[in-house]
This record gives C-alpha cells, sequence and structure tokens, in this order.
C-alpha cells in the first residue's frame, strides 16, 4: 500500500489515570487510501476522537504502530500534513475572520501577498466572502465552524480531520454543512477522517464508515459504502441510504454499545 | 447602557449618607474639647451656637466636611501649582513616584510571570517567595529600603518608587500567570498542529490572550503602586508629597491638612484607575471585543 494515507496495525493506547489504566485503543487496525472520506463513528469513550488525535500526534499510542504519509506521525504534523477542525470552531475571538484564516499561514511564514490570494481562495470555498473583517463573536455557530474549515484549508494540506465539527450545530444547520462539505471535498480531492456520533451523518458523508466501541476502544466494523458519489440530501430515504445505515446500526449493537 | 442620572444618583446618595454620618461624628467628637473651652472662658452659648463651635475648631479632633472641602479648594486652585503648600504641587510628587514605580512594578511583574509559565524551575521555586514577600508589611520594609538605598547613594525619587513597585508587581505577576496560562486546551493544540514555535504560540496566543488578565491586574497594581509611594514618604522624612503632608499635618495636629491631604490622594487613586481602566477598554475594544 503505497498510497496509503494513514495506516495503522495494532495500534493500542492505553491513559494512566488516577482510577488506573484506561484503554482508550486496542488493535486498531486500519488503512485509510488517499481521497477517502472516512467517518468514524460510535458512543462516547469509543476512542475515535483518541484515533483521530493520534493521527495529529497529539496524542502518543502505547502499542502498535501507525504511519501518515508512509512517516510517523510527529514527522507528518512537522511537515504540516493535514488541517485539524475541532469540536468548536476554537477562533482566536482578537483576530477577524480573516486574521483567524491567515494564522497558520503567518505561523508557516508564507509571504503576505500569497495569504491574500489564499484566504480570498478558501474562504469563497466555504462561502464566507463578505465577512472578512467581522470577528467571530458577529458569526453564527455554523459560519464560524465554517471560517474554521476555512482556516485548515489554507495551507492546502492533503488531509482533514475533522472532530464532531458539527456536533453543536442544530440539525437543519448540520444538513446544510454537510451538504457544503460533500461539495468542498469533490472539489479539493482530500483526504478526510471525520469523528462523529450521527449515523446519518456518517452515512450519508462517507466512502467508508468505521463503526468503533468502547471499553477497550475497538474497531467493530469496516464499512465500505455503496452510495454513489453525487449525494443530493434526500439519499437518505434511499433503501441503499437505510442499509447502510442498519448495517452501522448491528455493528454499533455487536459492540455492545446500546447497553448501560 | 443605562442613563448618566441613573448612573450617578446611587453614587450621589451613599456620598450624602457618609456627609451626614461625617456631621454627626464631627459634633461627637469635636464637642468635649469645645465643652471645656467655653467653661475656661466662662461662656454659655445656645446649643446652636455650640454645635457651629464644634464644626469651625482650628484642629478639631475630626474636621467637618466643608472644613476639608474648604482646605482642598484654596491648596488646590488658589496656590501657585509650583508652592510647596500647594496639593497639585505635592500630589505631583507622589504621583511622579507612583508612574515611575508602576512601570517598574509592571514590567517586573509581566517578566516573573513570562518565566514562570515557561520555566518549570521558576515555576516551583518562585512563588512562594512572591507570596512571601507580601505579608511583610511594607511600613517595617520601607525604611530598611530607603535606608540601604541611601547608603549606596540612590536618594529622591528612585526609593519611593522601588517600594511603589515591591507593592506593585505582585498582582501584575499573579494576574499574568493567569493570563498567559488562560488559552484552552484546543488553542493549544491548534497551534501544535501547525508546527508553532514556543515563541510564536507566545506572541500570537499567550499574550493577546492575557491583556483582559494584565489591564485587571494593572488596576489593583496602580492603586498599590500609590499607596506604596505615599508610604514611602513617611519614613524618609521627605518634604514633599502626599506622605509629607500627612506626617507634617499630625506633627503639627492640623487634622484639616491631614484629611485634605487623603482627599488629594483619594483623588489621584481614582483619576489613576480610571485611566487605567480607560485604556483596558480601549485596548479590548481595539482587538475586537464584543461590546459589553
Amino acid at each position: 500500500m503505497t498510497d496509503a494515507v494513514v495506516a495503522a496495525s495494532r495500534l493500542g493506547l492505553t491513559f494512566q489515570t488516577n482510577d488506573g489504566p484506561v484503554e482508550a485503543l486496542s488493535n486498531v487496525d486500519l488503512t485509510i487510501g488517499k481521497g477517502e472520506f472516512v467517518s468514524f463513528i460510535g458512543p462516547s469513550g469509543c476512542g475515535k476522537t483518541t484515533f483521530l488525535r493520534v493521527i495529529a500526534d497529539l496524542e502518543q499510542p502505547t502499542a502498535g504502530t501507525i504511519a501518515v504519509n508512509g512517516m510517523s506521525p510527529e514527522m507528518a504534523r512537522k511537515a504540516r500534513a493535514y488541517g485539524y477542525v475541532f469540536q468548536a470552531a476554537a477562533l482566536y475571538p482578537w483576530r477577524t475572520i480573516e486574521r483567524n484564516v491567515a494564522l497558520p499561514l503567518e505561523i508557516m511564514g508564507i509571504s503576505a501577498a500569497e495569504q491574500r490570494e489564499r484566504i480570498k481562495r478558501t474562504l469563497d470555498l466555504v462561502n464566507l466572502t463578505g465577512f472578512e473583517k467581522k470577528y467571530p463573536w458577529q458569526l453564527s455557530g455554523g459560519m464560524q465552524q465554517r471560517a474554521s474549515i476555512a482556516r485548515a484549508l489554507a495551507f492546502d494540506a492533503d488531509l482533514l480531520l475533522m472532530d464532531e465539527p458539527f456536533g453543536a450545530l442544530d440539525e437543519i444547520v448540520r444538513d446544510h454543512l454537510n451538504e457544503q462539505l460533500l461539495v468542498l471535498w469533490a472539489r479539493t480531492q482530500k483526504t478526510i477522517c471525520f469523528v462523529t456520533h450521527s449515523i446519518p451523518e456518517a452515512v450519508y458523508l462517507s466512502t467508508k464508515i468505521v463503526v468503533m466501541s468502547p471499553r477497550p476502544g475497538r474497531v467493530t466494523d469496516v464499512i465500505e459504502s455503496t452510495l454513489p458519489k453525487e449525494r443530493p440530501l434526500d439519499i437518505r430515504e434511499s433503501p441503499e441510504f437505510l442499509a447502510i445505515a442498519h448495517r452501522v446500526r448491528e455493528g454499533l449493537r455487536a459492540g455492545h454499545s446500546y447497553e448501560d | 447602557m443605562t442613563s448618566l442620572p441613573a448612573r450617578i444618583l446611587p453614587v450621589f446618595a451613599i456620598l450624602a449618607a457618609i456627609v451626614a454620618i461625617w456631621y454627626v461624628g464631627t459634633y461627637a467628637l469635636n464637642a468635649p474639647f469645645q465643652r471645656d473651652l467655653d467653661r475656661r472662658a466662662g461662656e454659655t452659648p445656645t446649643t446652636w451656637e455650640f454645635i457651629v463651635r464644634t464644626m469651625t475648631q482650628p484642629k478639631p479632633t475630626l474636621p467637618a466636611p466643608h472644613q476639608v472641602v474648604a482646605n482642598v479648594y484654596e491648596n488646590t486652585f488658589l496656590r501657585k501649582p509650583t508652592s510647596n503648600r500647594s496639593l497639585v504641587y505635592h500630589s505631583w510628587v507622589t504621583l511622579s513616584a507612583t508612574l515611575l514605580g508602576f512601570a517598574f512594578g509592571t514590567a517586573l511583574g509581566i517578566l516573573i510571570a513570562v518565566g514562570i509559565v515557561h520555566v518549570t524551575t521558576l515555576d516551583r521555586s518562585l512563588m512562594p517567595w512572591i507570596i512571601a514577600s507580601q505579608t511583610i508589611p511594607i511600613l517595617a520594609i520601607a525604611p530598611m529600603i530607603i535606608v540601604v538605598l541611601a547608603a549606596v547613594g540612590i536618594t529622591g525619587l528612585i526609593p519611593k518608587a522601588l517600594i511603589s513597585t515591591y507593592l506593585s508587581f505582585f498582582p501584575v505577576a499573579v494576574g499574568m500567570v493567569k493570563g498567559l496560562r488562560s488559552p484552552e486546551a484546543m488553542h493549544l493544540d491548534l497551534m501544535r498542529t501547525y508546527h508553532a514555535s514556543r515563541a510564536q504560540t507566545f506572541w500570537k496566543l499567550r499574550v493577546p490572550a492575557s491583556v483582559p488578565f494584565l489591564f485587571a491586574s494593572m488596576k489593583v497594581a496602580i492603586a498599590a503602586s500609590l499607596v506604596g509611594a505615599i508610604v514611602g514618604e513617611l519614613p524618609t522624612g521627605a518634604v514633599a508629597g502626599i506622605g509629607s503632608r500627612l506626617l507634617t499635618g499630625s506633627y503639627y495636629s492640623q487634622t484639616i491638612d491631614i484629611f485634605a491631604a487623603l482627599v488629594a490622594g483619594s483623588m489621584v487613586a481614582i483619576l489613576l484607575v480610571s485611566v487605567v481602566g480607560l485604556a483596558g477598554r480601549l485596548t479590548e475594544k481595539a482587538m475586537g471585543a464584543r461590546p459589553a
């Protein structure tokens, strides 16, 4: 597998807490290919966010191996291989939207002219043209999250890691952003890893769905989606869609995710 | 935003209450001496005359508000600002020490905070000493600072300013440690995903995040600086400054002068705290803060 963006083998991570060790990830084998849209779904505590943070070199695995773009996560991070979108927009409140998008560009030492060009392009990509000079508090939650996606896209990393980016938004806004995200994915050809706890969201967006279960966090099923690339919102009422959603639910049940 | 009268009215209500209680206190505290005085002079004033006399003594136990106001007015507006009887002159002397000490103190406080946030050894070793430094009564340490510095030939403004520094660095140091550590984990993680250097994280995240904390602690620090400058004037036998006015007032039982000096000190304090507050509001506005 030379074009694997993420390759994990027997990956494990145990946190040492005051209540003894907690196995957040156990024996995770997973390969993510270039251009895929992979969703991680499972109840809280199943390690889906932890796995994303391992890819991003924000957590260190305690067992197994993982490669990002064929190198260690640390090297990949230092090579600025990915953009990360957090659960909250995490915009800096003292910066305008354009200055927030410029933040990674400033850190990476990109020239002012190039910065202007990229800010314009990425804000256009997330439909925020005209809001450059606004401060974060002047925008709605959905717009703030779009700005944070623009910020993650600004430095043109090929991998986009998204940790429940729409979790805090209401369902109508979320539907809209899901649609926009698919358009954006098609236009940019990026590889996207997307953590969610919404079954419809996972099925609607993904080419591959990784179902995880808790205690210890592990992968119970990997589902290759058979849905076409072109996905209008009402595809979610098609039998094919419902069949995949059913299989996700089965996977969750098999992992005891519905038990107390 | 509430209208101006609505904001000022409560303040004036409290002021009126204070003045009323003050007048009652003036009568109560000055009456025994006045009674004594009248008895020795063989006079028997009417009740009203007696009350007026308690309010017009030249060296009262507790001066009446109008006596203090008259003294403040006279020594602020009717004298040349360069005269050593002018409160403007004395306020300026204290103010200059306060501002210098405040500048030193803020710089020192920020420096200590940066050290504590970035160097683990300093974090573990410095904080207990900083806290201990503030448990020593400033009145005990001020004369020593003055004497030691005089011995090495440093006199005048600097020793007073250093006592201000001693009091004002503390709130800034504590506030800035908190401020520089105030960024959320997510904001810090974001910097890590960009592979940002420590300096970049400091300037682009920690510093802007600490600004509200800086101004809040500077408000406390500037008031402490003023106290430090006044205290610094007491043991030196300073000939100028609000502290020296307090001291000479107490030598010669000029209670009205003492109260006038206290009023001048409060005015300077209000002015300083307001200026810092205003600077804070303007800065935060320039940094895009949501209007309150």
